[in-house]
């Protein structure tokens, strides 16, 4: 990207630092012996979806086919991709899902003209499934942006000359770009779901603490209700440890009832997707659900230790009741 | 003369509520010997369950000396006590206090569970109780499925179960019928005679008393003297 920019939405990259940066060494080279430099337009569009019917934005970005070979987790799923020079667009299936207008063989209105649906691409668990791919002169031209472009993607002949390039091209004062790896970029990008990841943690920390409290209310009133059972227990022969054991067991079996339970109610939403803004681009990123055997393995986890942490003190108090008071409460 | 198996000396129990002090039992001095019936009488408030819990370890006394079965349950920690009323103790409780959600059988065999025995084991000995209150048939019902005698009988299988030295009874006919109290009171006196058990039972029933092979009296806390009754014993209302 263009020196100073953090997104490629508000990246100018000129064509000419293009033309100079594609010949730098270190620059991987395809079969025909051309650089694996893949010069992008990133701008983004409107589109109605079935939540949002005034519509949402969305990431268009038009790229040459060196710049989809380049991205080899990207697969068609449906269709073809699109023809160079003409007003064709490949969409994310994320995006195929959510916008009617964007269905294969439906037609997309902006820029100058209507753009044909050609193919639904799938990005594995990349951004790209929230993105449309345009043909980058097309859509440059479209935009009249043919000289002053979002970014380049570029790739290093291997790791160890990918730092070297990264070095090299922030040293080219005549370049004036800020070049960084796909992954720290991503990195830098994702900060827009911080918020939700705060916004979950937040929301899991007061259920927590409202799911211990609960634990807790339950459990004593187990012991306040079963007093006499406790009282008749110690007069048998059981210690007071045989008492609180045995209610600090009773939570934790509980709080093992409820997880199992919550784990079952949210399998529903398993690979269920859905979409938010991201601050940064301006446009829409999909996500969806995942609910893992590693999830839900730390959500009984959890369970248990609210139902440890929610059954102690009433386990205790069950336990340090005297054999009277307790056999004399109703 | 058979050895002494309970014998309490200056036994005294004072209750603290709030700023105010209550003593429920004062200075009792009490010998019951191997193999007798002791019935513990006088009217409410006057000590009897006081000192009857004294004697099962489920509260320690605030002075004086008491030795059961040759133990010094003052020496004893809470740990131990749990440990020797299992061992020792069958408990006879007025309300029964059964577990509701447990059958008869499984009630007989809680105080098992805290034995070596495996559950086939456990499960013999609280067979062999039931049977012996009568209640052979009547194994796998829950408490609501029997009649308050009946679920005095499962109460009487769980406190013999262990082959306790020593069964005290809380006031065991005070929730039943004649007929079922009749029934239940026989069965302690076999006990004590046929099986030898020594039975402390705390009752303000006169005729409950009468199965008894000794009675003793209390009066406001304190211990009557062997063959003394309180003076206005008999016109109180039974």
């Amino acid at each position: 990207m263009r020196k100073g920019s953090t997104a490629e939405l508000s990246s100018n990259f000129a064509r000419t630092s293009y033309q100079d940066l594609k010949f730098k060494a270190g620059i991987q080279r395809d079969a025909k012996g051309e650089p694996m430099a893949s010069l992008e337009m990133v701008t983004i569009l409107n589109l109605a979806s079935v939540d949002a019917p005034d519509g949402m934005n969305i990431t268009l970005r038009g790229l040459p086919p060196v710049g989809i070979a380049m991205r080899q987790q990207v697969k068609l799923l449906e269709g073809r991709w699109f023809d160079t020079g003409k007003r064709e667009v490949v969409v994310g299936k994320s995006i195929a899902k959510r916008f009617p207008d964007a269905r294969l063989g439906g037609k997309l209105k902006f820029a100058r003209g209507e753009w044909q649906v050609v193919g639904v691409m799938d990005g594995g668990r990349s951004a790209v499934n929230s993105e449309i791919f345009a043909d980058l002169n097309q859509a440059s031209s479209d935009y009249n942006r043919s000289e002053v472009l979002s970014s380049c993607l570029i790739r290093a002949t291997d790791e160890v000359a990918v730092q070297a390039l990264v070095n090299d091209l922030n040293a080219d004062i005549k370049l004036n770009v800020d070049a960084q790896t796909e992954l720290a970029y991503y990195a830098a990008q994702t900060v827009s779901a911080a918020p939700i990841q705060f916004l979950g943690l937040f929301v899991s920390v007061i259920m927590a603490v409202g799911s211990c409290f609960a634990a807790m209310n339950t459990m004593y009133a187990a012991v306040a209700r079963r007093a006499k059972e406790i009282g008749t227990l110690r007069v048998l022969g059981f210690a007071r440890s045989s008492i609180l054991t045995s209610f600090f067991i009773e939570s934790m079996l509980l709080s093992l009832l409820g997880g199992a339970l919550g784990c079952l109610l949210v399998l529903p939403l398993n690979n269920i997707e859905t979409g938010i803004g991201n601050f940064v681009t301006f446009s829409e990123i999909a996500f969806s659900f995942q609910i893992t055997p590693a999830i839900m393995a730390i959500g009984m986890g959890f369970a248990l230790v609210l139902g440890a942490l929610g059954g102690l003190f009433p386990a205790r108090s069950a336990a340090r009741k005297e054999i009277l008071t307790a056999l004399r409460e109703v | 003369m058979s050895e002494v198996v309970i014998q309490t000396k200056d036994l005294t129990r004072v209750y603290k509520r709030d700023q105010f002090e209550v003593t429920a039992l004062k200075d009792a001095s009490i010998e019951i010997r191997k193999g007798e019936f002791v019935a513990l009488m006088g009217p409410s408030g006057s000590g009897k369950s006081t000192l009857l819990y004294l004697i099962a370890a489920m509260e320690r006394p605030t002075s004086g000396t008491i030795d059961v079965l040759g133990q010094d349950l003052r020496a004893l920690s809470d740990k131990q006590v749990a440990q020797w009323r299992n061992i020792h103790v069958g408990f006879v409780f007025q309300s029964f206090n059964l577990i509701p959600v447990l059958t008869a059988i499984e009630n007989v065999e809680l105080p098992l569970l805290l034995t070596n025995l495996n559950a086939k084991e456990r499960r013999e000995h609280a067979t062999t109780a039931l049977s012996l209150v009568g209640l052979g048939d009547r194994l796998t019902h829950l408490p609501k499925q029997l009649s308050g005698g009946q679920e005095q009988r499962v109460a009487i299988a769980r406190a013999l179960v262990t082959d306790p030295d020593l069964i005290l009874a809380d006031e065991p006919t005070g929730n039943l019928d004649s007929q079922s109290a009749q029934d239940v009171l026989t069965m302690l006196r076999t006990l004590n005679q046929e099986h030898g058990k020594t039975v402390v039972m705390v009752t303000h029933d006169p005729h409950a008393a009468s199965f008894a092979s000794k009675a003793r009296y209390l009066e406001k806390g304190a211990l009557l003297p062997e063959g003394h009754v309180p003076q206005d014993w008999f016109v109180r209302p039974a």
